[in-house]
This record gives C-alpha cells, sequence and structure tokens, in this order.
C-alpha cells in the first residue's frame, strides 16, 4: 500500500538567486502511512510553518520530490495541485477560519460545492453527518462569528473532512483554545483517526498533546532532529 | 443556499450580504450616477424632441430649388473682349426642370418619407385700405400637410385648401382686420387681383411667419405666379433628420437642383442641439467612469478584507477561475442592483421635474419620454461597467497566494 506523504530531501529557498538567498528547509524526509497521527514540533523560526504549506500544496519546494497518496507532485501544473489538493489534503489552521458569511453547514460544505460547483441534497446531507460527529448538529445554521472559539474549531474539522482526505493538515488547532476546548478538538481529531483511519499530521507547541500522538518530528533549523 | 445557485453566484451574493453597510453605500453611489445619467438622457431627449418639433414642423426638412442662374460669358473665342467684372443676374422665378421625374425619384428614395412639390412666390394681400406683402404657397394639401404640419397650428376654420379659399396666419389676419370666412384680395404682378376666401387662420408661434405665410392651392399659385405647370420647390422629409445635410449633398450632386438642408438653413440651432448632445454624452461620460472607478475601489478594499477567505477558499481547493468569478460577478451584480435602483429614482426625478417646470405660458418645457430602451441600456450599460471595474481587483484576488493570504 502507498505511503500518504513521503517527502524525500525537500529543500526550500527563498530569495533564489539573488545574494540574499536563504535555505530554511536543508532536505527533510519523512513518510506517513494510513492511519498515522504525527506531532510536527519545532521553535518558532525552525521551517515547521513553511514544511506544513509545503506538504499542503500551499508552496513548492525548491528541490526534493513530495509524493501525496503515490503521486509525484513536482510534475503538477497548478490546476492540478489545486484539485489533489482539494481532494487529498483537509486543513485545520490556528484561527479556525471558517467563512463568516456562511453558517456552520455551508462552511463544512464548502469544499463539495467548490468541487463540484452546485449544491446538492448529498452534500447537505454529508455535512450534516460530520457536523454530527463533531457534536454540533444543533448549531449548523448558526452563522460562524456566533460561535465560540472551539465550536468553529469543531466546523474546522469536520469541513477538513469534508472530502474524506488521505491526510488532515492541522496548524497548531488547538494554539489558540482554552484547555478543556483544546483538548476536546484534540480527542475529536484522534477519535476520527481511529474510526476512519485519517492521517493527521499535526503542528503544536504542546508536549502534552504531542505526547499523545503516534509519533513525534521535531524539526530544528530546517533539518529533523528526531 | 439555492441548489440551483452556483458556488461562485452563492459565495458572491453572501460576501455582498456580508458587508451589508459597504454594499448599500456603493449601491447608493451607483444608483445616483445612473439616476443622473437616466433623468439628463430623457429630459434632454425631450427637451430636444421640443425644440426639433417647433423648428421643423413649420419648415420643410430638405427643400429642393432651380439652380442658381449664373452668367455665362464668352471666354477665348478669337476677337471677344472679356469683361473684367460678371454681373451676377437677377434670379427670375422659374420653375424647377422635370419636376414631377425629380419628385417620383424623390419619392423612391428610402430614406426620404415624403416629397411635396410647391410652387411660392411673392405677392400682396389687400383688404380695403390696407396692403401687406405676404409669400404665397402653392400646396398639394394633403402631401404637403404631412411636411408641414398646418393643421396642427390652425387656431380658426379648418386646414381646407379649396380653389377659392386661402389660409393665413394670425398675425396677417389681425393686420388686414379680417376673420375667418372674410375676403381678402391677392395680387401679383403677373395675374393681377384675385379674390380668396378666409378657411383657415393659423399660429406658427413666430410673428414673421404668422404675417408672410399664405397657403393656396398648388394651382392657383401657379397661375397666380405665371408658373403654369411649374413649381419652385420640393420639400422633403427625411427617415433620419439628423442625415437631412448629406442627403441633400447627395441630391445636389445627383440632379440640377440646388437642395437646402434644415441643417444648413438653421446653422445657430443645429450647433445648439449638437453641443447639447456633446455636452450630455461627456456628463454620461465621466458619470460612468466615477462609477467604475467607485465599484473598483470598493472591491479592491472587499479583496483586502476577504484575503483570508479567499486564502482558505483556494487551500482547500478552489481555482483561481472561481474565485476570479466570484468578484466579477461582485461588480455586475452592484452594477445592477444600482442601475436598477438609479432607474427608479431618476424616472422619479423626471417626474417632478416635469410636474414642476414649466414654460412662461404654462406648457410642458419638455415632453414626458420614458423610452424603456433608457432602462435596458442604462442596466446593459451599468453592469457591463460593473464587470470591468470587477476585473483588476479579481485578477488580484484571484492571484492571491494562499500562503500569504491566510498568514494575513
Amino acid at each position: 500500500m502507498a505511503d500518504v506523504l513521503t517527502l524525500d530531501g525537500i529543500r526550500k529557498s527563498y530569495n533564489v538567486g539573488t545574494p540574499v538567498e536563504t535555505e530554511v528547509l536543508h532536505g527533510i524526509d519523512l513518510t506517513m502511512q494510513r492511519g498515522d497521527f504525527l506531532a510536527l514540533m519545532g521553535p518558532s523560526g525552525s521551517g515547521k510553518s513553511t514544511l506544513l504549506n509545503i506538504i499542503g500544496l500551499l508552496d513548492r519546494p525548491t528541490g526534493g520530490r513530495l509524493l501525496i497518496n503515490g503521486e509525484d507532485t513536482g510534475q503538477l501544473g497548478d490546476s492540478a495541485l489545486t484539485h489533489l489538493r482539494g481532494h487529498a489534503i483537509g486543513f485545520v489552521f490556528q484561527y479556525h477560519y471558517l467563512i463568516s458569511a456562511f453558517t456552520a453547514r455551508e462552511n463544512v460544505m464548502m469544499p463539495m460545492l467548490v468541487d463540484c460547483g452546485r449544491p446538492d441534497a448529498a452534500m447537505e446531507q454529508r455535512a450534516d453527518e460530520l457536523l454530527d460527529r463533531v457534536g454540533l448538529s444543533k448549531w449548523r445554521n448558526n452563522s460562524a462569528s456566533n460561535m465560540s472559539g472551539g465550536q468553529q474549531q469543531r466546523v474546522a474539522v469536520a469541513r477538513a473532512l469534508a472530502m474524506d482526505p488521505a491526510l488532515v493538515l492541522a496548524d497548531e488547532p488547538t494554539g489558540n483554545l482554552d484547555t478543556k476546548s483544546a483538548d476536546d478538538v484534540f480527542e475529536l481529531m484522534r477519535q476520527i483517526n481511529r474510526e476512519r483511519g485519517t492521517t493527521f499530521l499535526l503542528v503544536t507547541h504542546n508536549d502534552d498533546l504531542a505526547a499523545r500522538c503516534d509519533r513525534i518530528v521535531r524539526v530544528v533549523d530546517g533539518r529533523i532532529a528526531g | 443556499m439555492k441548489r440551483w445557485l452556483p458556488f461562485e453566484w452563492i459565495a458572491a451574493v453572501r460576501f455582498l450580504l456580508d458587508g451589508a453597510v459597504q454594499t448599500l453605500v456603493i449601491v447608493g453611489g451607483i444608483a445616483i450616477g445612473v439616476g443622473v445619467i437616466v433623468f439628463m438622457s430623457a429630459m434632454l431627449a425631450g427637451l430636444q424632441a421640443n425644440f426639433i418639433k417647433r423648428v421643423l414642423t413649420s419648415v420643410p426638412q430638405i427643400q429642393l430649388l432651380p439652380p442658381d442662374q449664373v452668367a455665362r460669358p464668352l471666354r477665348g473665342q478669337p476677337g471677344t473682349i472679356e469683361a473684367a467684372v460678371v454681373q451676377r443676374p437677377t434670379q427670375r422665378m422659374i420653375s424647377i426642370d422635370q419636376w414631377p421625374k425629380i419628385r417620383a425619384e424623390m419619392q423612391a428614395r428610402p430614406d426620404v418619407v415624403y416629397a411635396a412639390a410647391t410652387a411660392s412666390g411673392s405677392a400682396l394681400a389687400l383688404r380695403g385700405d390696407t396692403s401687406r406683402a405676404v409669400t404665397l404657397y402653392g400646396i398639394e394639401p394633403e402631401i404637403y400637410f404631412k411636411i408641414v404640419k398646418v393643421p396642427d397650428f390652425i387656431v380658426a376654420g379648418e386646414a381646407q385648401v379649396t380653389t377659392e379659399g386661402i389660409l393665413i396666419g394670425i398675425e396677417l389676419a389681425s393686420d388686414l382686420g379680417a376673420s375667418l370666412g372674410d375676403k381678402i384680395i391677392v395680387s401679383t404682378p403677373l395675374a393681377g387681383n384675385r379674390i380668396l376666401t378666409i378657411k383657415g387662420i393659423f399660429d406658427f408661434g413666430n410673428k414673421a411667419a404668422n404675417q408672410r405665410n399664405t397657403f393656396v392651392t398648388l394651382r392657383n399659385a401657379q397661375s397666380m405666379l405665371g408658373l403654369i405647370g411649374g413649381v419652385t420647390s420640393i420639400d422633403l422629409t427625411v427617415a433620419d433628420i439628423y442625415a437631412a445635410e448629406s442627403i441633400a449633398q447627395e441630391v445636389q450632386a445627383m440632379l440640377q437642383v440646388k437642395a437646402d438642408s434644415w441643417i444648413k438653413t438653421n446653422a445657430q440651432f443645429f450647433t445648439a442641439v449638437q453641443a447639447q448632445q456633446n455636452s450630455n454624452t461627456l456628463i454620461r461620460l465621466f458619470v460612468g467612469l466615477s462609477v467604475a472607478f467607485g465599484i473598483a475601489a470598493v472591491l479592491i478594499v472587499t479583496v483586502i478584507q476577504r484575503s483570508k477567505d479567499i486564502g482558505i477558499l483556494r487551500a482547500m481547493g478552489t481555482r483561481r477561475g472561481q474565485i476570479l468569478r466570484v468578484f466579477l460577478i461582485q461588480g455586475g451584480l452592484l452594477a445592477f442592483v444600482g442601475s436598477v435602483l438609479g432607474s427608479a429614482l431618476g424616472a422619479l426625478a423626471l417626474f417632478t421635474w416635469h410636474r414642476s417646470a414649466r414654460q412662461v405660458d404654462g406648457s410642458e418645457l419638455f415632453p414626458l419620454i420614458l423610452d424603456v430602451d433608457l432602462f435596458v441600456w442604462a442596466a446593459v450599460l451599468a453592469t457591463a461597467t460593473g464587470v470591468a471595474a470587477a476585473i483588476a481587483p479579481a485578477l488580484r484576488a484571484a492571484r492571491l497566494d494562499p500562503v500569504v493570504a491566510i498568514r494575513g
């Protein structure tokens, strides 16, 4: 079975070809298999976010190979990358980033809507199921701006699962929540990981949460430290 | 979420509703701009129609006249002495050569609506011991009245021109102390005196025309002016009044006649109409431009405000083209809604102005012309302007780097 994610000597430099060229990732190797629950840790400025953006196909590496579900992304054009990102990767960000103009249910439907072009009953049903799974059925018609941080982050988790992606990237998903909510959101992701076998890559500064993950990968100065 | 709506429309409408105050302000701005355009266009069209009606209902749009008579000295003959100065000959009253053929030719042209032959010349109108110099127009009433709408200006009697009848202006009637049914003598050097009955009195709203113009049958005029079987002019109305001068020039180049259009004979008036049209176009252009810049400015701000939403949408697989369309639709929607409100605003202002603005004599300043086309065009052009104005902000949104957008 193919790995969900393979990083092979990933390098990233900024200001390429100028006197101030800076390399922030110096050859990262990493593989993740289906059902992995991995914590990515490291101090600020170590290159975690850059690495996460590259894995999320939001940024391109300047060297090395990145494979998602066994597909080499180096050869893909912008629209193919966008398509792959929409189908294979789900995002949960620190500041939840629900779209305030839409309700919780519509936010969960959004990745499917973007993909299909028009809303339909199946999308609504799937959004309702996901909201039910994250315990927010009652809140589905609430506008995103009328929900607490913890609730918004649960909606964000449901949204990340909408396309049933192989990989969910969570960038400090609990960084902005109180301890109770943080714990709830973490547990939710952990349960989904176990139930569905969805691979999770979690960037976190929280040692307690990291300890509850299957693996911890530390990035220091653009290299994997262990 | 409406099931039949595509994602781009849903997102565009929701983003506009989410920023309701901003949306209301810009829609208000667009509505005022479109309202001004609709109001000005309709009012100027009305004023212009009124002016043109006043000018063109009492004169033909094109008049074909016999060519100028010129002296042709014999030159270059051996033994002749050339005159240093060649005097212009007097312009005798002559008929247009082959006029029935020319009239038929004119009537057959697709750009000519009516062609009427008239015989006109000077005469004296006498009653008692009063005499007045008049211009005698010999007309074929059934067609001439379609060109110069004399029946519309009749204030007493009817626009009936019979063998024994004559139509005169209100000023002439007052000068001669004559009223409807009275007899007057019309005297010409060639035919002497002729007694005619006043069948109708008209008021063209122009003192000179009311004093001088008189209408009799073509046959009467021909015999009184010594033009048996001839006519002195062929009067035309054309389909497009602004093409009158070019048609006149074409006819003059083609036939042995002199052709004068209303544009040439009313040059000052025409210049005024043109200037008014030009200033109207300029005002419309600048109002349109300011509306376009307003839409662009608001959308640029929206793109900045929405950059995180755009970033997250891009992260979840939204294509650049979809983002581009979301903002183009927003531009079009803002302009369309603004133009509908603006059209209503313009029409309301027009009604109010039409009701309150009156001429000195109490008649309406301009006819109320509310052309559906004007509103349709206002909406279509405004929407197109909105979409065009949204191009730059939409491109900016589509090109946003999701990493930068999410980081804010």
